[in-house]
């Protein structure tokens, strides 16, 4: 039976020398083939004696199996190397930049807008919508603002012609979004004559906003956000307490220091100005005006068809165009309106 | 309003000092916007008088000079000072003494002779640029006083930025008046005698216009010396204040404006004739201004007149040929209250503003028109002599000071915080405020230097105010909880933004005034809104269009050499529109437009670099309207290349536009290469549509590829249609997934190659209607179109 080892051994070594799958099987027929010496041995079992062929047969597929575990061995052996070989060639850089479109982003102006929206959203106030060109009444005799006050001069306000090339007086270029909250308390008010006690106001306005002014820190177009809550029970110390609570959310700063301090707007009475001071980074320690506010003018509640004995609350308004400053450590307020993908693209 | 802190504490002192005096102001509404020193910080110098000046012997330009100081021994200094002179009284710092720049002063030899000081110059002091010579004392200073205290240079000069309710406080007894009240200090102010009459020359005073001017007083004072010097304490309070000092009587008048608030005008009494008017202004009247401008008048201005002639624009500026001069020895002096209304605005139509018309314009305390009259007589005659004669006036109806009630339930409703009626009344009294109480009610009568005392909530104000805005809770605000409508039908605004971020475009804000060229080029608009007062020709007129703003971005970041510039901007439009609401006349919408310039992927080595063009920014559009399919038809625009543009319409309703820009814009504006754009109404991409169900079929589907060949100029809009309004039931879905033309197509046709998808919700299709459903669209686009199929 050495004769049956030697062949095991043989094809063993036959299918080690080899590497192409091919060869491999060629081999294979050498030994497992129609002729080959296994099956030539089994053929030859036929001379044998029962008792033989059941010797002889045990050992020659005890050789047959070595052999065909062997082959299995090898084929097996040859494919992971041809993979391995495929997966080598296939390598990529995987530092090279990726295809396609990179992302744009949002004005840093509209993220800032975005978050006070989502801050003052998240005690219930609506964010409400209005007109640019506005009507002298809504932007100022609605609040109060009188009749020769300075504000209305050509000097301050952008006015516009009338198709004759006339200067139509009772139309201009809104100056803050105040007039936004006398649209929306007419229409509240409206909306629910019918009920004894009208819910409660609590709406912000943000919005471009147009002044006859251009300098390092004015531009003449600029935002405005405003806030008004009206209700049967809203206090100046309610004020304080939204806007304190807003600033330090949105500057994501616990301590940050508020203070308001006396100020007068004709649409508010009592009126204060509101200034932060930060405890840490550049500005440190500095008072910083940062927005007006009061609780709303009795004539102002009247002119929009408002009991002021009966609703009482407080408006605000702030220049996201500052907050945005004061948020990235934006130094020059024209950078916001000059269209520059080097500074925009800081805020993607 | 500017003055000097000393002056202050002149009529009110309290505890409270440097910084912590200036926060108490800001914090009561008085805001102090800068606060300055008058001198640097600096010690040991005092008085000093100069007794003997003798030459140097070694040095040309040095005297050595014997000094009082105040002792016994005289000392000797060496002073290189060409203005040094015997009997001088200068400053002199003595060893020992630092001097501004911590510059130390010690006995020392100055070319072998012995100098024990320096005598010093203004700008050594640090309290004047002067360094020509010695700063020379008057002739009355006592020696060997600190010069600190003889100049009064620990004064502070604060700046107050006065809201303009707050006139009372443009006055040095106003602010007083509220620091008193402020802090609970006493006060005291200027003891006014009445004048002696000792002349009887007088003008009649005629009221023409006694809304305008309810009270005019004047009087004359003859033989005075219009020549006379300022005293020195008088010029130092004017200029410590930003007024510079003139003569005696301009600096006497302005002096009692800064000390009571109520502005005066002095007239040569011999340069005018009869009575004395306040009348309005007739229309085109002319004036002659001490600025020497002359003003053709509207009637809506008061003057001061005489019998012939306007003498003055009252309560804003004199006449030039009415005025004192060095040479008037007898005038006519005016206290006179103008209501706020009759002056407001009046000055800066006229391009200036003065002192006088900056406090008219807030109102001027009427209750002390008399007194200031009285005042100035006193300072006059004491300082330029002269005779006083009687005191002329006239007074109509001064305005109203009605009682205004307040309810202590209101304070606490406005203000949220309970305030004992006790408190209220010691912060009334404080602040100076007659009232009557009758339990929790009061009812205060506002004075005549406040004009901003109207309604009960002004009074809360003032309550708040002495009380400290800071001294007020910020308590967490209590509110019924109800929640916010969630539409689900509506996009939010910034949904839109942050979908084109995503696909790379940049917001930017742009100005919503824009050069008039532009509304022309991009929207062929000859008559756009135009602003009445722009602030530049480039900002002249409103915009109908995004389009010129981002087409002028793209020009800007070119010059930073970024050539790829993907950009959008939502913003209001501008229309006239007699519909228009809900300003009347105008439409207002919001729009979206944006724009894509150079290589349609950023530059990157994996992809072939190739311009953007009209289908990626239709994909843009495409993809922002989803799930809204719009429809496209070709268009003309005058932004846009004519055959590169369509309108996008959504249910027949045209939504904006999109194409290239017009190749004559690309030459005018200077551009490389052509932008392409888009402008949507932003109310077709906030509209959003709630998903509903539909079965998906379990039975499996059929694909068919059918190419054709047609005439190229077909648009591919008109087929879709036809086919999907003549398909088989079973077809699902048309697709085109290619476009050939070139070798193998007849010139002038091409061929679109199209999957066609059927099936059937309930069953599995056969061939033979597969089919026979491609045969059915085959024999329609050939009867349609003349479409061959393609082989």
């Amino acid at each position: 039976m050495l004769n049956l080892d030697q062949i095991a051994q043989d094809a063993a070594a036959a299918f080690a020398a080899t590497d192409d799958p091919d060869t491999l099987e060629q081999i294979k027929a050498r030994y497992l083939g129609k002729s080959g010496q296994i099956t030539e041995l089994l053929k030859g079992m036929a001379k044998l004696s029962p008792d033989e062929k059941r010797s002889a047969g045990a050992a020659i597929n005890r050789a047959k199996e070595a052999i065909e575990s062997a082959l299995n061995a090898r084929r097996e052996a040859i494919r992971k190397q041809a993979l391995e070989a495929r997966l080598a060639g296939e390598s990529l850089d995987v530092t090279l930049p990726g295809r396609g479109e990179t992302r744009g982003g949002l004005h840093p102006v509209t993220r800032t807008l975005e978050r006070v929206e989502a801050l003052f959203r998240s005690i219930g106030f609506e964010v409400a919508d209005g007109p640019e060109i506005e009507a002298d009444f809504q932007n100022f005799t609605a609040l109060n603002t009188p009749e020769d006050h300075p504000a209305r001069s050509m000097h301050d306000t952008f006015y516009l012609l009338d198709e004759n090339g006339k200067v139509a007086e009772d139309i201009l270029l809104r100056t803050h979004t105040s007039p936004i909250q006398v649209r929306y308390m007419q229409a509240h008010v409206a909306k629910y004559a019918h009920l004894e006690t009208m819910p409660e106001i609590r709406v912000i306005a943000p919005g471009r906003v147009y002044r006859v002014d251009s300098d390092a820190t004015h531009s003449p177009m600029f935002h405005q956000v405003e806030g008004l809550w009206i209700g049967e029970n809203v206090s100046f110390a309610d004020l304080k307490g939204v806007v304190a609570d807003f600033l330090r959310r949105f500057f994501e700063s616990d301590d940050l220091q508020v203070r308001f301090r006396p100020s007068f707007f004709p649409f508010t009475e009592p009126s204060a100005e509101i200034d932060v001071a930060f405890m840490s980074g550049t500005l440190k320690g500095r008072w910083l005006e940062i927005a007006g506010c009061g609780m709303v003018h009795p004539n102002v509640l009247r002119h929009v068809g408002i009991d002021p004995e009966k609703y009482i609350g407080f408006a605000f308004g702030m220049g996201p165009d500052r907050l945005t400053m004061l948020r990235y450590g934006v130094n020059d307020l024209r950078l916001f309106f000059d269209g520059d993908l080097r500074f925009l693209r800081q805020f993607v | 309003m500017k003055f000097s802190e000393s002056w202050l504490r002149s009529f009110v002192n309290p505890a409270v000092s440097g910084n912590d005096f200036s926060h108490l102001l800001t914090m009561a509404g008085l805001e102090v916007e800068e606060e300055e020193t008058v001198a640097p910080a600096f010690d040991g110098v005092i008085v000093a008088e100069v007794l003997e000046v003798k030459k140097h012997p070694d040095a040309d330009r040095l005297n050595v000079c014997r000094v009082n100081i105040g002792r016994e021994e005289p000392q000797q200094i060496v002073c290189g000072a060409p203005n040094v002179a015997t009997g001088l009284k200068v400053p002199c710092a003595l060893p020992g003494a630092t001097l501004p720049g911590n510059f130390q002063i010690k006995i020392a030899k100055v070319r072998g002779i012995e100098s024990s000081g320096m005598l010093c110059s203004a700008k050594e002091l640090g309290i004047a640029e002067d360094a020509s010579g010695l700063l020379i004392l008057p002739a009355d200073a006592p020696v060997g006083q600190d010069i600190r205290s003889h100049l009064d240079l620990d004064d502070r000069l604060l700046t107050l930025k006065l809201t303009p309710n707050r006139a009372d406080c443009l006055s040095l007894t106003g602010i007083a008046r509220e620091v008193a009240a402020l802090t609970d200090t006493p006060a005291c102010y200027p003891q006014v005698a009445t004048t002696p009459v000792t002349i009887d020359n007088r003008r009649d005073i005629v009221l023409d216009a006694p809304e305008a001017c309810p009270l005019y007083c004047g009087r004359v004072i003859a033989g005075v010396n219009a020549k006379a010097a300022t005293p020195d304490w008088m010029k130092r309070r004017l200029e410590r204040s930003g007024i510079r000092s003139i003569s005696a009587l301009v600096d006497i008048t302005n002096y009692v404006m800064l000390e009571l608030g109520q502005p005066l005008h002095a007239f040569d009494n011999t340069k005018l004739e009869g009575a004395i008017h306040a009348r309005l202004a007739s229309t085109g009247e002319k004036i002659l201004l001490l600025n020497e401008q002359t003003l053709s008048l509207q009637d809506d201005v008061l003057l001061i007149a005489d019998d012939k002639r306007p003498v003055a624009m009252a309560g804003i500026m004199g006449g030039e040929d009415s005025g004192i001069t060095l040479e008037t020895t007898e005038m006519f002096l005016e206290a006179a209250f103008f209501a706020p209304k009759a002056i407001a605005g009046r000055a800066r139509r006229y391009g200036f503003g003065s002192d006088a018309s900056h406090r008219f314009e807030r109102g001027v305390d009427f209750g002390s028109t008399r007194v200031a009259l009285e005042r100035a007589c006193q300072l006059i005659l004491d300082i330029c002599g002269g005779q006083a004669g009687p005191l002329c006036e006239a007074q109509a109806t001064l305005p109203a000071r009605p009682p205004v009630r307040l309810r202590r339930s209101r304070v606490a409703k406005v203000l949220g915080v309970n305030f004992t009626a006790e408190q209220i009344e010691t912060i009334f009294s404080r602040l100076g405020l007659g009232f009557v109480r009758n339990d929790d009610d009061f009812l205060v009568t506002p004075p005549t230097y406040r004009f901003d005392i109207e309604i009960e909530e002004d009074l809360i104000e003032e309550i708040a105010r002495l009380h400290g805005y800071d001294a007020i809770p910020s308590p967490a605000p209590r509110a019924r909880l109800a929640m916010l409508p969630q539409t689900e039908d509506a996009r939010p605004l910034f949904r839109v933004r942050q979908i084109l971020a995503d696909r790379g475009f940049q917001e930017v804000v742009n100005f919503a005034f824009v050069e008039d060229t532009w509304e022309n080029d991009f929207a062929a608009n000859t008559a756009p809104i135009r602003l009445a007062n722009p602030i530049a020709s480039q900002m002249s007129v409103m915009r109908s269009t995004l389009i010129g703003g981002l087409v002028a971005n793209v020009i800007t970041n070119l010059k930073r050499k970024q050539n790829r510039v993907r950009l959008f901007e939502t913003g209001r439009c501008f229309f006239r529109d007699a519909l228009g609401q809900p300003v009347k006349g105008f439409r207002q919408p919001w729009k979206i437009a944006g724009l894509a310039y150079g290589s349609a992927l950023p530059e990157q080595w994996a992809s072939p670099t190739r311009a953007v063009d009209f289908y990626d920014i239709k994909g843009e559009v495409e993809s922002l309207l989803a799930p809204v399919v719009a429809r496209y038809e070709k268009t003309i625009h005058p932004a846009l290349h004519p055959g590169r543009s369509a309108r996008v319409l959504v249910n027949d309703q045209e939504v904006g536009i999109l194409g290239e820009l017009h190749p004559q814009w690309v030459q005018k504006y200077d551009l490389p290469l052509a932008p392409v754009v888009f402008e949507l109404d932003l109310d077709a991409l906030t509209r959003a549509r709630l998903p509903k169900y539909a079965e998906v079929s379990k039975q499996p589907a059929a694909f068919r590829d059918l190419a054709i060949v047609i005439d190229q100029k077909l648009e591919l809009q008109a087929l879709i249609d036809g086919l999907l309004a003549n398909r088989p039931t079973i077809v699902q879905d048309i697709r085109l997934f290619d476009i050939f033309t070139g070798k193998g197509i007849e010139q002038g046709k091409k061929s679109l190659a199209f999957r066609i998808v059927m099936q059937d919700t309930q069953r599995t299709l056969q061939d033979t209607e597969v089919d026979a459903a491609i045969q059915q669209l085959i024999t329609y686009l050939h009867q349609a179109f003349s479409a061959q199929l393609r082989v």
